[in-house]
């Protein structure tokens, strides 16, 4: 491809004392989308970030962005990209205000230019009633969000959003979510660190697993899931609804044995392909079978990333969450949890 | 796109362009540092109330216990040594302020910005030296309500007020490496406390050194607070009695304030720069 890739990674070693947080990471990432690094704590997610933005120098390797080498070239690259870190970095005795148009001075932007600019971005992230206000009244959504237009004033090509929402609530972190979507969708190249399997299912149009150092795996969120196995496929049957006949017709579709529960619950597993749940409830409605609930679950990145790395993406993370909040943690279970699936109303499917 | 917004980056190249950004990011940044005070005048307690309660508590509780070798007023004799006070006053609180950037991760910020590498120190140390400068003005008020006199004329009293200026600036950029090598904010306290008060006492800043045991006379002979303490009272025309002491500084405590503060800048300014680019790469 003749196109200059936004981010180029050779073989990145970075460790520290007798730490390896790099071992020869490889990364490859085009222009445009959002890439989303996925890994447990620890897995050299910030630090690759941080090289990439040109903090740190790596111990061997080579990492161009945007054509730039990040050791030799660091001023061109500073120059290109925006980095918000895992933790707000702004002056929280100043205002909202006067933070953007200081990093907007500082990005090369000129006074006037910089207040427009300042201005222009509060209002974007819904920040205009609070600009007058020193940072450190600000709620953890709001910090989020200046810091965010703090990266974004000198308009960059590539962004490095490290773990953006950790430790926000819900509704920010829907917020945060929709802001990143519009950045991508305005032409920004976002490399994206999360340990939340959700927010990179969702916001990612590739995936890189990283884990001690190194990328294991990578592909669109459906691919590596593909790559995990089956879905399975789970249906509550109507009462009076004929059992046998129903486990006729699931069995047609499914990969293995379908498995009678309480509550004549059905479940097998299938192979994973789009349309499935659709060709269930069309043959089950054909077989004049009525159900309560039918629902597909993919594997969840959680069994992606276990199939990838025989351990889940929470262990070795634990002590660090738990410390953080243990509000934090369920939500990110919580987030494990979710697949695709389909549980229409009563007799709706039917 | 982005590429379009810099063209002069992309242009005009060389030492002058890099200079005209320099100064721009260290005004910025010094505005940054002043804007903060404004927004918190109680972080300027460390050069406004702080040499305040030293004067009056040296001037009113110590003082009168205290004679001087050669004769003359406590008091006059007390506001030359004062005025190092006033000006290394902000030496710590500029290593505590650098540890909380680095922690708040706005150091982190500034790094991957397009901007001078050297213009954080720089802004830090200048908005340092105004604060400095409000520092000297505070002891001088103090110095004149209770009974200090200049009595050289304005010449020596500039030269004076710049000799303790231009300390103060060297001095906090021993701060600024303070502030890279540390990790918490509280062991820049604690650290800064504990270096900047032996630092004013062993020194004939409060007391004459002729009083202290020949080991100690030495060592407060030789500190910096001595000689910006001695320059002072020689300049102002105040009662200056290290002019009885032998050593080198005492003697000539105008130059040695020029060699201690082309010391401190010699070592410690390309030291912060050094620490500040390498730290954590």
């Amino acid at each position: 491809m003749a196109e200059i890739p936004a981010i180029e990674a050779e073989a990145l070693v970075k460790k520290f004392g007798s730490t390896v947080a790099l071992s020869g990471l490889d990364l490859w990432v085009p222009r445009g989308g959002i890439l989303g690094m996925l890994g447990p704590n620890g897995a050299g997610k910030t630090t690759a970030v941080r090289v990439l933005a040109t903090l740190l120098r790596p111990d061997s390797g080579r990492a161009r962005v945007l054509g730039a080498d990040v050791v030799t070239q660091a001023a061109e690259v500073r120059r290109r990209i925006g980095l918000t870190g895992q933790y707000a970095a702004l002056d929280s005795s100043l205002t909202g205000r006067a933070n953007l148009v200081m990093i907007g001075r500082l990005s090369r932007l000129g006074r006037a230019e910089a207040g427009r600019r300042a201005d222009e971005l509060l209002d974007r992230f819904d920040l205009t009633g609070a600009a007058g206000r020193a940072v450190k009244t600000y709620s953890g959504g709001m910090r989020r969000r200046l810091d965010l237009a703090a990266s974004l004033i000198g308009r960059p090509e590539v962004l490095f959003l490290d773990e953006p929402t950790t430790g926000l609530d819900p509704r920010s972190r829907a917020v945060m979510w929709d802001i990143i979507r519009d950045l991508a969708t305005g032409g920004t190249t976002l490399l994206l660190t999360t340990q939340y399997l959700d927010e990179a299912d969702r916001l990612a149009s590739q995936i890189a697993v990283v884990d001690g150092g190194r990328m294991i795996a990578e592909g669109s969120p459906d691919e590596l899931k593909a790559k995990a196995g089956k879905d399975r496929v789970s249906v509550v049957l109507a009462p009076g609804a004929d059992t046998a006949a129903a486990v006729a017709v699931v069995s047609a579709h499914a990969a293995g044995p379908v498995a009678v529960g309480a509550g004549d619950r059905l479940t097998a597993q299938v192979p994973a392909h789009d349309g499935i749940t659709t060709d269930l409830v069309r043959s089950l409605d054909l077989a004049g079978i009525r159900v309560t609930s039918i629902a597909v679950d993919r594997p969840s990145l959680d069994d992606v990333f276990l199939a990838l790395t025989g351990h889940g993406v929470g262990e070795g993370a634990g002590q660090r969450r738990a410390a953080a909040g243990g509000h934090e943690t369920g939500e990110q279970l919580a987030g494990w949890d979710k697949g695709e699936g389909v549980t229409p109303q009563g007799g709706e499917a039917a | 796109m982005t590429s379009a917004t810099f063209p002069e980056a992309a242009t005009r190249s060389g030492r002058w362009h890099t200079l005209h950004w320099a100064i721009t990011d260290s005004l910025v940044l010094t505005w940054r540092s002043l804007a903060r005070i404004a927004r918190e005048p109680e972080t300027l307690m460390d050069v406004t109330v702080q040499p305040l309660m030293f004067v009056l508590l040296f001037a009113y509780v110590f003082g009168g216990a205290i004679g001087l070798p050669g004769g003359g007023s406590y008091h006059e004799y007390l506001i030359g040594g004062m005025f190092g006070m006033g000006v290394a006053g902000t030496a710590p609180g500029t290593a505590i302020a650098l540890v909380a950037d680095m922690s708040e991760g706005i150091i982190d910020r500034f790094r991957s910005l397009p901007m001078s590498r050297a213009a954080v120190l720089i802004g830090r140390t200048a908005s340092d030296l105004l604060t400095q400068v409000i520092g000297t003005m505070v002891v001088a008020v103090a110095g004149l309500a209770i009974g200090w006199r200049i009595h050289n004329g304005p010449g020596d009293a500039l030269v004076a007020f710049g000799l303790a200026l231009l300390f103060g600036y060297a001095l906090s950029w021993a701060g600024v490496c303070l502030g890279m090598v540390l990790r918490s904010v509280e062991a820049a306290q604690q650290l800064g406390f504990i270096l900047f008060l032996p630092f004013m006492f062993i020194s004939n800043a409060f007391v004459p050194t002729q009083g202290m045991p020949g080991w100690l006379q030495a060592v407060a002979n030789w500190n910096p607070f001595s000689a910006i303490a001695a320059a002072c009272r020689e300049l102002f025309g105040n009662p200056n009695p290290s002019a009885l002491v032998q050593a080198w500084p005492m003697q000539h405590p105008e130059l040695a304030v020029l060699l201690w503060s082309g010391l401190l800048l010699a070592v410690f300014a390309p030291l912060a720069v050094r620490l500040y680019t390498t730290k954590a790469r």
